[in-house]
């Protein structure tokens, strides 16, 4: 009677392993860290050993340096020798590099092997920026229609096609006829010459028209596009920051959710992220002498001395020839002559025309492609035009390497930025406040589990601390459970946390009052034990399904923290349910089960009503 | 030690009457504080911005006030938070300059007012994603409300599920007419609160349910309110320990868990309160109210011999 057959008793003790394994690594303390990763060098067993060179001429103590996918992880000792390390760091390893503070878990190495890491925790316990933000679609699709009503306009010109006005209206483009024929040549020719245009005749008011618009698989891909773009852009500007473990995610359709970890100065952060770059096409000023002496310290008049990306310097003249927005498109390519590897540029109407006289009259002159800042200018590139350029495709190459053409096609693309972005929301929580924040979800579910468990001990004697036990160990696979599937931890998780134990306390609950009651009725221990746990388990069941549909509908509508506390929640319950009832099964047939008489189980008091009343309950 | 020392079933059901004029008294009268002072929505539904500020001293509302006065925002609230040191400003939505970089604003105008302030925490919500998050909490509720109404459809019968919503309902309608009452924010976190002690509320009637079909099976000769008298009866001390542990934890975060999850823990305080009442003598006489009845329940024996029910071992 109330023998647990021993593969449950397996299932149990793995369960208890893994769950103590998987917990271990929250234990052990963060310690400060740098983390060193690529912008643009590469991070490899040669950067590994220069750092460490260059740590130990400082005289810096190091407690760990490990070379991993993400970059050159160096532990230390206390967060002055972090930020020294960093200033060193990032001044030794230069702008190739990022070099960023991080607080990195000292637990040991073997059990990140199994997979054991600490929790994840949430922003709102360790301190850093969220931000999420809304591409403003509709500013970008209007000058996407801008751009087509002026190329539309050239096009009709050029072609001698009369037609009495072209003008945006909303995302389209309205071109107005006096005469059929004409109208009929227009829509030849724009559906000939732009394939991402949908041109219908809508007449209206008596006047003969016809309407552009962007096909949907067109205006799809440049949403897509606009935001893959803008992420893009984002990145870029977040390595700028030095954060460890940035997220940069699209969210729907049109935004985008950045979290920063760590960040404190949010200004700077608002600051990067709402950055908008300009291009700037201007002519290289290649009168001899005037590098020499821009860089002895007096530039030319009309002139501004900017650095190149490969690091030479080179003077530019002020005059701005042709703008980035003029830039419709720019992709990393080969040269069909010479195979190296290249940069196509797309440009409209206007920008092909201006660039055709640009290069007619500048053959062999170089011209600078800038990319301005908000102060901060870089020439991208500076290729020599070779020959005339026209039709509005642009092939830079020369000097390039696959990466710098990949690198130099972003630039571009960032210059000509598609789609405004605007913050929607924002949640920032300095350290301070986060570490406050863990300890007092701490506290919390530390101070009502002791309570918790000192009550069951002294109401249920035995059973009681059985249950007790069982609750433990739902902590802990809770825990493991968290950490295994480094699920986000917030604050609201937390209180999940002390919210599921007190719910778990039902099961057993529900379970030793059903013993006492068939002992009360005059059951034989083993028996009331038995059905006990028989009867219960139904009720368990039923009542944790609805626990778990309200946790499943907070995940789903749920953002954030909240969905935190619904991951929680729902683990809970059914950790909760596992060890309620199967594990502190096992206790106690591990405790009875051996005994073949049972007089009396430590179940706390069995009060019986005195005879001649009609007690409740009544059993058959 | 046994609390619950009932020598004898409880006559709930005697009451039935009086309970439901109760609940309905309670229910509107919380319906009553919502339609005239209305929730006090935060900003995760209404949009703004929130900054938490700490000072190395006693913050000096005034000088505070001014400071941000200075900067011709219009209306906003200033007030301590948690501690002496700490000052908590919210800000409206405003038209025309960017909402997102008002934080800073107002932070640079304090620093510059006293070096000490420090930005502790800063939320600001768009309009957009306040109205996005309020249809999304209105949706998440009507979710539940359905789950849970199907499920127990399904497990027990309709009147049961028709019944255990219309009480847990009433829980969650008396939680918000609190708020309502005291104007506490009602934030995400409550919502979440909100939502919880639904799913958890829930529980109870389930217990007395189960209970209520098991006597049906064994009470053959009892009439329908004694059946439900003695299903109550006998898990009341289930019912209350239950809570009452609950309770503990709860209120455990509402004295630990800081300024933040406050309201969260009071939802969840009331609640549970509430739920105990609700489950227990809301739930049970609108079932019989509405007429169960022992078959309704217990599908008729076809060999005449006991059904055991549903035995579902661990």
């Amino acid at each position: 009677m109330n023998r647990y057959p021993l593969w449950k008793y397996i299932v149990i003790a793995v369960a208890l392993v893994g769950g103590f394994l998987y917990t271990l690594p929250n234990f052990f303390p963060e310690v400060p860290a740098v983390q060193v990763s690529s912008a643009r060098g590469k991070v490899d067993a040669t950067s590994l050993a220069a750092v460490e060179d260059a740590l130990k001429a400082a005289n810096i103590p190091l407690r760990g340096i490990a070379l991993d996918s993400t970059g050159i992880k160096v532990r230390l000792t206390d967060t002055d020798t972090q930020l020294k390390a960093k200033d060193l760091l990032q001044a030794k390893l230069g702008e190739n590099y990022i070099v960023a503070l991080n607080l990195l878990s000292s637990s040991p190495q073997w059990l990140a092997a199994i997979g054991a890491l600490p929790m994840y925790l949430g922003l709102d316990l360790r301190g850093g920026v969220h931000f999420l933000l809304q591409v403003d679609m509709k500013a970008a699709l209007d000058k996407v229609a801008d751009r087509y009503t002026t190329d539309l306009r050239s096009l009709l010109r050029n072609e001698k096609v009369v037609y009495a006005g072209v003008a945006r209206e909303g995302n389209n483009v309205v071109v107005r006829f006096r005469d059929d024929s004409e109208r009929n040549k227009a829509r030849i020719l724009i559906e000939r010459n732009f394939a991402d245009l949908l041109v219908r005749e809508a007449d209206s008011g008596g006047e003969l028209r016809l309407l552009a618009s962007l096909k949907p698989e067109a205006q799809k891909r440049f949403q897509d596009g606009a935001v893959a773009q803008n992420i893009q852009i984002l990145r870029n500007r977040v390595n700028e920051l030095g954060v460890a473990e940035p997220i940069i995610q699209q969210q729907g359709a049109e935004r985008v959710v950045v979290q920063l970890p760590g960040v404190q100065d949010t200004a700077r952060a608002k600051d990067l992220l709402g950055r908008t770059a300009s291009l700037e096409i201007r002519m290289v000023n290649e009168e001899p002498g005037v590098l020499e002496a821009a860089q002895a310290g007096s530039v030319a008049l009309g002139s501004d001395l900017f650095t190149e990306r490969g690091g030479s310097q080179i003077v530019v003249k002020r005059q701005v020839v042709l703008t980035g927005d003029r830039i419709n498109d720019a992709q990393p390519g080969f040269d069909h002559r010479t195979n190296e590897p290249a940069v196509h540029i797309n440009l409209d109407g206007t920008g092909a025309r201006i660039f055709k006289e640009l290069t007619r009259e500048n053959v062999g002159k170089r011209m600078a492609i800038v990319l301005v800042e908000k102060g901060k200018a870089e020439v991208i590139t500076a290729p020599a035009i070779r020959e005339e350029i026209g039709g509005g495709r642009v092939q830079i190459s020369g000097r390039m390497t696959t990466r710098e053409a990949n690198d130099v096609a972003l630039l571009m693309r960032a210059g000509a930025l598609a789609a405004p972005m605007e913050i929607v929301e924002e949640r920032t929580i300095g350290p301070s406040l986060g570490a406050e924040n863990i300890d007092k979800g701490f506290k919390s579910v530390t101070y009502g589990f002791i309570v918790l468990a000192l009550f069951m001990c002294v109401y249920y004697m035995l059973m009681g601390v059985i249950s007790t036990i069982a609750l433990v160990v739902n902590l802990m696979l809770l825990v493991s459970l968290l950490s295994l599937l480094q699920a986000t931890l917030t604050l609201p998780g937390m209180a999940a946390i002390a919210l599921t134990l007190g719910m778990a306390i039902d099961a057993n609950v529900l379970i030793n009052e059903r013993i006492r009651e068939e002992l009360r009725a005059g059951a034989t221990p083993h028996a009331a034990i038995q059905t006990g746990y028989e009867r219960a388990w139904g009720t368990i069941v039923d009542s944790n399904v609805t626990t778990l549909i309200a946790g499943f509908a907070l995940f789903l509508f749920g953002s954030g923290p909240i969905r935190g506390f619904a991951v929680v929640h729902v683990l809970g319950i059914m950790t909760s349910m596992f060890s309620a009832v199967f594990v502190s099964r096992g206790l106690v047939a591990l405790i009875y089960g051996n005994r073949r008489k049972l007089d009396r189980i430590s179940i706390g008091q069995i009060w019986r009503p005195p005879a001649g009343t009609s007690a409740a309950p009544t059993k058959a | 030690m046994e609390f619950f020392r009932i020598k004898r079933d409880i006559p709930f059901m005697r009451h039935a009457l009086t309970f439901n004029v109760i609940s309905l008294v309670t229910f509107l009268l919380a319906v009553f504080f919502l339609a005239t002072k209305g929730l006090h929505l935060g900003i995760d539904f209404r949009g703004g911005t929130v900054i938490e500020v700490s000072y190395a001293h006693a913050v000096d509302f005034n000088r505070l006030r001014t400071s941000i006065d200075k900067l011709g925002l219009g209306e906003y609230s200033a007030q301590a938070f948690g501690t002496s040191d700490t000052a908590l400003i919210r800000l409206p939505l405003s038209e025309g300059t960017s909402s997102a970089k008002l934080s800073d604003r107002v932070m640079a105008a304090l620093k510059a007012d006293d070096p000490t302030a420090t930005q502790q925490r800063v939320e600001f919500v768009g309009p957009q994603v306040g109205r996005e998050l309020y249809e999304n909490g209105a949706l998440a509720l009507l979710l539940v409300c359905l789950g849970i109404v199907g499920y127990l459809a399904l497990r027990f019968e309709w009147r049961f599920a028709v019944a255990a919503i219309i009480a847990n309902l009433h829980d969650v309608i008396i939680i918000l007419g609190f708020f309502a009452l005291f104007q506490w924010e009602f934030g995400l976190p409550v919502l979440a609160a909100v939502l919880a002690v639904l799913g958890y509320s829930v529980n109870e009637s389930v217990v007395i349910a189960d209970r209520i079909r098991e006597n049906f099976r064994k009470m053959r000769k009892a009439t329908v309110p004694q059946v439900i008298d003695n299903a109550i009866t006998s898990t009341i001390s289930r019912t209350m320990i239950t809570h009452g542990s609950t309770l503990l934890m709860v209120l455990s975060i509402l004295f630990f868990g800081g300024e933040t999850l406050y309201f969260f823990a009071l939802a969840l305080t009331i609640g549970i309160l509430f739920g105990i009442y609700s489950s227990v003598l809301v739930m049970a006489p609108l079932v019989m109210w509405m007429g169960v009845s022992r078959e309704d329940l217990v599908k008729p024996d076809r060999k005449g011999s006991e059904a055991a029910g549903e035995k579902i071992l661990p």
